[in-house]
Formats: structure tokens, sequence, C-alpha cells
């Protein structure tokens, strides 16, 4: 077998910058080691543009199959790299505050990306799993990075528990279909539902679900949600946003190219599941945010409901004409835009969050009172963010969501869309609540902290910039839709 | 036609977001607001001084259904282009938006408080209102529809008021979130009708003109109207969910409520027409009874409920609900008079309105106070507001030589040619308008003046010239309709399902 080796250079180098990262670590003084973030994320950026010139065109595989060099593993490997270079530099404030070990942090979120990029890149169920579990030991260990702060060791205990549990569900799950199937590998699996059409072995049905089970708990999915809102209110604000947007974005992608390219033939099987998933997600993530007096559980459910409306695209992978599956690409268009757009929208929300709790120190929604008047700049960044994860125009949120239910009602599923417009309302409500919190209300009296909220540049640099894509994407969206169909037309043959 | 006159809708569409761009960047706070204030209403002035080139412009005799057209691909892969162009109807909507424009900036400029995001918010709201008028693509319809009703929110719970009754009090931050929850959760109707015309076309577009020419199946059409009629009604106050609007409208600081009751609920019966009616003729035809129905209810109960209200803004809103209902039914007839004349009730009701919410601000400013039980005998001391209301009044109940007049007896005419038992009662709620307005009229400006209102001051300039512009086109347009009937005719003549 003739490997081609030199194709994973971009993950070779990402490797090296994790070592790097902990090796030096130990030779700088204390007080400097925070610093470690730029090299973090200027050896993310570098694998970024390595991968972009070495694999621009490329389409193969390596180890037989086991992995895939894609446009739609280098459009995920690009965003993932430079979703991560920002996450590294928004903790970088919170860091130097709060974590007393910055190389393991830094180079924990530097592993966790391979891990995410191994789940896109995988082409068979058992690498995709190593890979998920990559990812979920290095989270697993940056939840519960403040040993000494008890909502911290809640949030670690739950989501390590929680998530060993769906690992073992996920296993189980991969177990079945190898034994049903005799493959785990995409393609054959894809052959095997595609020639037993009709008639599926209850085995792998009964695999299937328990595989969307254990993807469901990652992605906190109702009714596997439940860990969510405590691991994100105790974990440190940046691995917060690290889980809402990063982690749950690779399971996305993994999710896509296992549908589209494994499961596609048995989608009669899953696509009623789906829904059901996606409505419940979708009706519970924005019930419950309603009543949240926290910002980061708000921010949790809002992201619970977030990912119900990704289940929507989801379930339109696809659509049964006379008999035979057509897929539908506006779908897996449609997830992909809506996760870019929800990442620049959460981590800006996110950023805000780290600023004001650095300066009020705590993260209640109360600390929100008057905001406008002590930042206005925060203010209006957190504005711009809830209005696009609220699918408001002009921003990016509104074209995603657009695209979404266009795709869902393209695959046949009008009243699914109808049901994702209507949780879209009740989640304004409680963004809406927020902004009148920040421009209406005034400062809370208990309040005693100093009026202005200073913000460091690095953040003050990032959120505009996280500001100008949100409303950039949201009014010139075309290169960006672009790129995402190049990555969707890779795992789905056009129509 | 030019290649100016092409880029003239963008220009109109970029005028006020620039505006508000620019005050958003504006640097200084407290000592900069007059500067401010005179560049808001220079953009406002500016839009009008484009919009009455548009009107000069326009081909009224014969030509395309829609006219400076402009297309620019936005995003292939949706087949969503930015394309803008304006029918007779459209351009009658520009008129109104174009007048109520900068006289809500001029009443605007009392607003002391927070001014700099106020004068943003009202920019974005008329940029979205504009955007909804001339956009030729459903999704840009949607977008500026949707950005057209949100700044409401804040605008409302912010510089709004709240109302004590008896029993209850309702609050401005209560009325902000009933009129936002109550048209975004209409426009989900909208967004589903929208998405369900995309795929059953299957043109992959949303090209309004594309998706007029389709001819969808009888059936989808049946199905899908309603969704439009009440999702677009909604915004237009339609009954039964017209529950918002006088809240709202009451709540809401005088230049908002001036834009809302005045451009904003047009844009419902604007999508009436323009989504719903010119896409599916077959359904609109199905469904007329119904929406006839509906409209005739607005027009009494509206009318009823204004009769009975002790609020000077709440009368005001609930004959909002009455008034909006003749264009409703003036719609439902789907005669050339009845639509022509909904059209022109449209703008009609729009300048009125306008006119009615500056003057009752005015009182409210001064007073400190709405309630029609303690107001009374103002004309002594506030001569030119009671001469203004007066003509709001007249221009409301339906005096010959008024705007109001020329509308309802269109929509009458309409209405007698196609289903004469509602045209009767239509003219019934005409007469329970007077007998309400008259009352009020009375009640307010004449009488004994009460002693603690003998040292309220007049209109303050700003005001006089608003009303005094308002009701001179009120005025104008009662006397000579010609010129805005032949543009919406011509318009209302390219509407596949309207007779006669």
């Amino acid at each position: 077998m003739n490997v081609n080796f030199s194709l994973l250079a971009p993950e070779y180098v990402l490797v090296g910058v994790a070592f790097a990262v902990l090796t030096i670590d130990f030779m700088l003084p204390r007080r400097h080691r925070f610093h470690l973030s730029w090299l973090a994320a200027g050896g993310l950026v570098l694998s970024a543009v390595v991968v972009m010139v070495q694999r621009w065109d490329t389409v193969e595989t390596l180890y037989g199959g086991l992995f895939i060099a894609d446009k739609f593993g280098l459009f995920f490997f690009v965003f993932f790299t430079t979703l991560t270079a920002v996450l590294v530099l928004i903790s970088n404030d919170y860091v130097r505050q709060h974590i007393r070990q910055p190389g393991e942090f830094y180079a924990l979120m530097v592993f966790a990306a391979v891990g995410m990029i191994g789940m896109v890149a995988a082409g068979e169920l058992l690498t995709a799993y190593v890979a998920l579990e990559l990812l979920s030991f290095s989270l697993y260990v940056l939840v519960a990075f403040r040993r000494d702060d008890a909502h911290g060791n809640e949030a670690g205990v739950k989501y390590i528990v929680l998530g060993a549990f769906s690992s073992a569900i996920l296993l189980y799950g991969i177990s079945m279909v190898w034994g049903a199937a005799g493959t785990t590998y995409y393609d054959g699996i894809s052959e095997h539902l595609a020639s037993n059409a009709g008639s599926l072995d209850s085995t792998l049905i009964l695999g299937l679900a328990l595989i969307i089970a254990g993807l469901g708990f990652k992605v906190a999915a109702a009714p596997f949600h439940m860990w969510a809102p405590d691991t994100y209110q105790g974990a440190p604000t940046p691995i917060t946003a690290f889980l809402a947007v990063a982690s749950k974005a690779a399971a996305f992608a993994l999710i896509l190219r296992l549908f589209a390219q494994a499961l596609m033939p048995a989608l009669e099987e899953w696509q009623v599941l789906i829904a059901v998933l996606a409505v419940a997600t979708m009706v519970i993530g924005n019930l419950v945010a309603i009543v949240q007096s926290n910002i980061k559980r708000m921010l949790a459910y809002s992201s619970v409901g977030q990912v119900g409306f990704l289940l929507v695209g989801v379930a339109a992978l696809g659509h049964i004409e006379g008999g035979a599956v057509i897929p539908v690409t506006l779908a897996s268009d449609a997830v992909i835009l809506h996760l870019v757009g929800y990442a620049f929208a959460n981590l800006a929300a996110f950023t805000v969050v780290i600023a004001v709790s650095n300066h009020i120190g705590t993260d209640e929604l109360s600390a929100y009172s008057g905001l406008a008047k002590r930042s206005p700049y925060l203010s209006l960044v957190m504005a711009v963010a809830l209005f696009s994860l609220a699918g408001l125009p002009f921003f990016v949120g509104f074209l995603t969501k657009f695209y979404l239910f266009t795709a869902a009602a393209e695959a046949g599923l009008l009243w699914l869309a109808g049901i994702a417009m209507v949780a879209s309302v009740v989640s304004l409500y409680y963004y809406l609540m927020v902004v009148k919190r920040m421009f209406i209300d005034d400062v809370a009296e208990s309040d005693n902290t100093p009026l202005t909220i200073g913000i460091p540049r690095l953040s003050w640099v990032l959120l505009g910039g996280l500001l100008i894509g949100t409303v950039l994407l949201g009014v010139y969206p075309q290169p960006l839709a672009d790129a995402v169909s190049a990555a969707s037309g890779a795992i789905l043959p056009g129509a | 036609m030019n290649g100016f006159d092409n880029s003239l809708l963008i220009l109109l569409l970029v005028l006020p977001f620039a505006a508000a761009l620019a005050l958003i960047l504006w640097p200084g706070e407290g000592d900069q607001l007059r500067s401010m204030k005179w560049f808001s209403s220079g953009v406002a002035l500016a839009t009008t001084a484009l919009v009455v080139w548009i009107l000069l412009r326009f081909d009224y005799t014969d030509g395309a259904q829609y006219q400076f057209i402009s297309e620019t691909d936005w995003l292939e892969q949706l087949g969503i282009g930015f394309d803008l162009g304006v029918d007779g109807i459209a351009v009658a909507m520009l008129a109104l938006t174009a007048i109520a424009f900068p006289a809500a900036i001029l009443i605007g400029w009392n607003v002391d408080a927070r001014s700099k995001d106020y004068l943003i918010l009202l920019n974005l709201l008329v940029g979205g209102v504009y955007g909804t008028f001339v956009s030729l693509d459903l999704f840009f319809l949607f977008f500026f529809y949707e950005i057209a009703v949100l700044p409401m929110y804040l605008l409302i719970s912010f510089w709004g008021s709240s109302t004590s009754f008896p029993r209850f009090t309702r609050s401005k931050e209560y009325s902000a979130m009933k009129l936002v929850l109550f048209l975004v959760g209409g426009s989900v109707l909208i967004w589903v009708s929208i998405i369900a015309m995309f795929v059953e076309a299957d043109l992959n577009t949303f090209s309004l003109i594309d998706l007029q020419r389709v001819g969808f199946d009888e059936s989808f059409q049946k199905w899908v109207f309603p969704l439009l009629m009440v999702g677009f009604g909604l915004l237009g106050g339609l009954w039964p969910l017209h529950t918002w609007s006088p809240d709202g409208h009451v709540s809401a600081p005088t230049s908002v409520s001036m834009l809302h009751a005045g451009v904003l609920m047009k844009l419902g019966a604007f999508g009436i027409i323009r989504v719903g009616i010119q896409t599916m003729p077959e359904g609109a035809e199905a469904w007329a009874p119904l929406l006839l129905g509906m409209g005739a209810v607005n027009v009494i109960y509206g009318s009823i409920a204004a009769m009975s209200q002790t609020d000077l803004k709440y009368v005001i809103g609930y004959s909002s609900v009455s008034h909006m209902g003749y264009v409703f039914l003036g719609l439902a007839t789907l005669h050339t008079l009845g639509v022509t004349g909904a059209v022109l009730q449209m703008f009609s009701h729009g300048i009125m309105t306008a006119l009615m919410f500056t003057l009752a601000g005015a009182i409210y400013q001064t007073s400190h106070t709405r309630d029609i039980g303690i107001l009374s005998g103002l004309a002594k001391v506030m001569p030119v507001g009671a001469f203004f209301f007066a003509i709001a009044g007249f221009a409301s109940l339906g005096l010959p030589g008024f705007s109001g007049f020329v509308a309802e007896l269109l929509v009458f005419l309409g209405l007698f040619q196609t289903y004469p038992w509602v045209g009767a009662l239509a003219v019934i709620g005409a007469g329970i308008t007077a007998v309400y307005m008259l009352r009020l009229l009375a009640k307010v400006y004449f009488g004994e003046t009460a002693r603690r209102w003998e040292s309220l001051p007049d209109l303050k300039l700003n005001e006089k010239l608003v009303a005094g512009t308002l009701a001179l086109i009120l005025l104008v347009v009662g006397f000579a309709p010609f010129f805005l009937i032949d543009v919406i005719r011509e318009g209302v003549r390219h509407i596949p399902v309207v007779t006669g």
C-alpha cells in the first residue's frame, strides 16, 4: 500500500504547535505564559495556510479510505483552525486573570482542533470515533480546568460522565452497524443500505438509532441536552464558547458527512427521527432559555435551540421521490452556512460575556442592566450578536435561517420549517429581553463596580472583526456561499 | 430611461441606511445633537426630493408594470436578486413615506433624551419601509419588512409612554413587546408562504416578476393566500389580530406613532396586494369574502371601540383600525374602483393619522394628559392646533373636499358594484366615525376652558410647519385627487384579477 504521508502535513503542523506550546511553557517565566496564545493562534493560522496551499484541489483518500481529503474537509479545516485561533485569542485576557497553567490550556485547545479536523476527514466510523474522543478528552480537561471552583468541578463531572456515557452508546451503535453491514466504512455502509433497501435488518436500524442518540448527546440535542446548561455555566467562559461553537460545528460536520455519504439510502428510516429530534430540541431549548437568569445558561439553552435549527437542515438532506432518494444540496449548504453564521454571532456574544464578567465579576443577567451606558461598544456588539442569533435582517443569521428553512421546504418539510420559524419568534423574545436590559434599563443599584467598562485592545479588535463579519456576511454572502457550495458538493453530488 | 433613473431606487434605499450608519459613527454625544438633527432632516428631505423626482419621471400613460427597474444578482444558490422597481401603487406609497418621514423627523426634534439613538432607529425604520415598497424580490421584501418592524421595540419601550387606566396600567414595555411579537409572529406566515412559493414554482428564484408570471395551481393558491392575507393583514390591523395596534400607537412617542400608523400599517395592506393578490389572483378571489367580512368588522368594531375610549390617542388608534377596514374592504372588491380607493385610502389615512398624532402629541407634551374627560376648551389656548385637528377630523369622517372623502367614495362605489350590502354597512361605519370625531373635537377643543389649561402654549414652530403641510396635502388631494388616482390606477390595472 502506497501512502502519501505528506498529505497530512497540515495536521503535523498542528500537533507540532501543540507540543511546542507545551514545551515552551516550561521555559517562560510564569507571568509571561499567557502570551503563548500568540504562538498557538499563529500555529493554527499557519496550518490553515498550509492546508490551503497543499490541498486546494486535492481529492484523495489515505489508509484505504480511513481519511478523506476533499473540499469538505478543506473547508472545515480552515473553519476550525480559524475558529480555534479566535477562541485562543479571546481567552487571552481570561487566562491571564483566572488560569494558572496557560500552556496546557492552549495546547489542549489545539489538540481539540486536531480532533475536530479528524472528525470531518474520517471516512469510517471508528476513525471518526477516535477523532471525536480526542476532541472530547481535550474538552473534559478544559471544562474542569478551574479545579478550585465548585461550579467548575460540577461542570467537569457532569460533562465527563455524560460524555463517556454517550461515547459508549455511540460505540455500541457502531458495533451493531458493523455486525449487520459487515463494514464501518461510509461507502460500504451506503452500498449495504442501498442494496437492502426496504428490508433492513432490525439490528442495523437499532445501531443507527444508537449512533444518532450518541451524536445527539454530543451536540446537546433534546432530550440529550441535560448536561449542557450546567457544563456551560461552570466551564471557563472561553471553553463554554468552544463547546457552544467549535465542538458543535465539528459534530455537525461529522453528522453531515456520515448522513450524506453513508446513511443517505436509508433516508426513510432516519428522516422522521431527526425531524422529531429537531422539533423537541427547538421547542425545549428556546422555551427554557426564557426563564434563565444567568447569561451563560441562557446562551446554553439558546445554543440548544440553534442545534434544533441545524437538525432541521440535517433532516432535509434528502427527499424521496418515486421511491428514490434525491439528495438536497441546499440543505447541506444551509447547515454549513448556519454553522458559520452562528459561530460569528456566538463568539461575539461570548467575548462580550468575558469582558463583562472580567469587569463586574458575575455572569448574572442583572449585570447587563444599563450596559449601553457603561460601554456602548460592548452593548452594540452584544445586540448585533443576539439579533443575528434571532435571525434578524442585516445580520448573517437572517440569511442562514432563510436558507435553512428554504432547504427544508425543498425537501418537503415545510411543516418543520414552520415550527422552526415559530421557535425563532420565541427566541426573539428572550434575546430582546437582554437587549432591553442593556439599552432601556438602568444600572442595578447594588452594582458598585466602576461605571465605565474598559475593554482590552485585543478584545476590542476581535469584537470589531466579529461585528463586521456578522454584518458583512449578512449583506454580501456570495463568496462564502460559493465556498460552502464547493464544500457540500464534495459530500453530496448535485441532485 | 437613462442610467441615473435606474439607480434612483438604490439611492433612495442607501440614503436612510447610510444616514443611520453615519449617526452610529458620529463622534461626540451631547454637544452634537443639533447638528445630528439637522443632518437627519437633510437626509429626510433628500429622500423626499428623490421621490418627487421619481414621481415626475414616472410614465403614467402606458408601459411596463414596473418602472425604474434595477436588478443585481445577490445569492446565486437561492436565486435571490437585489431587484428593485415600482408600479403605480408603490409610487403612491413612496409619496406617502416621503411626506411622513421628514414630518416625523421634524416632530422628533422635540425628543431630547438620547436623541442620537432615536434618529438612528427612525432612519432604520424608514429605510425598511422604503425597501419593502420598492423590492421586487421576495427575499428582500421580507428582509426590509422585518427591518421596518423591529426598531419599533426600542422606540416604544424607551421613548414611549405608559397609559394608566382606572384598573390597570398598560406599560410601554408591554405594548412594545406585544407589537413586536404579534408582527414577527405574523411574519412567520409570510415566510412560510414565500418559501412555499419558491418550492412550488421550482424556478430557483424569489423574483416577484417571475413568480407573478408562474400562474400557481388553484389549490396551491387557495391555501397560501390566506396565510399571506393574515400575515400581512396583521400589520395592517386586520380584525381580530389588531389588538397590538392601538396599544402600540398609544405607547409610542409622537413621531413614531406618526410613522407607524401613517406608513408602517400600510406595509401590511401593500403586502396583501403585491405578494397576495398579484401572485395568487385565484386565491384572492376565493378568499375575498372573508377579507370583506373581516374588513367590515374592522370598520364597525374599530369605530365603536373608538367611541368608547377616554384616552385621546386610543381614539386615534382605534380610528386607525376602523379606517384600515376601508382598505381591506376596497381590496376585497377586486374591482378597479375599490382597489384604487383602497390605495388612496392608505395614502389619505397615512397623512391624516400623522396629522392627528402630531396634534395629540402637542397636547400631551404640554398638558401631560390625554384624558378626554379632563381636556376641554383647548381651542381658546391652542387655536392653531384646533384648526388643524378640525381638518384632520373632517378628513377622517369623510367630508367632501378632503382626501378621505374621495378614497372612501371610491371604496363605496367599488363595493356597490360587487357587494352592495356590505357597502351599506360601511357607510354606517362612516356615520359612527362622524359621531366620535365630532364629539372628540367638541369636547377637547371647544366648550368651557378649564382654568388649568389657560396657560397652555399653542403649537411650536416645527409642529405648525408639519401640521400645515399635512393639512394642505389633505386638502389638495381632496380637491384634486386626479393625479394620485391616475398613478394608482396605472398600478391597479396590471393586477390580473381586478375587474371593471
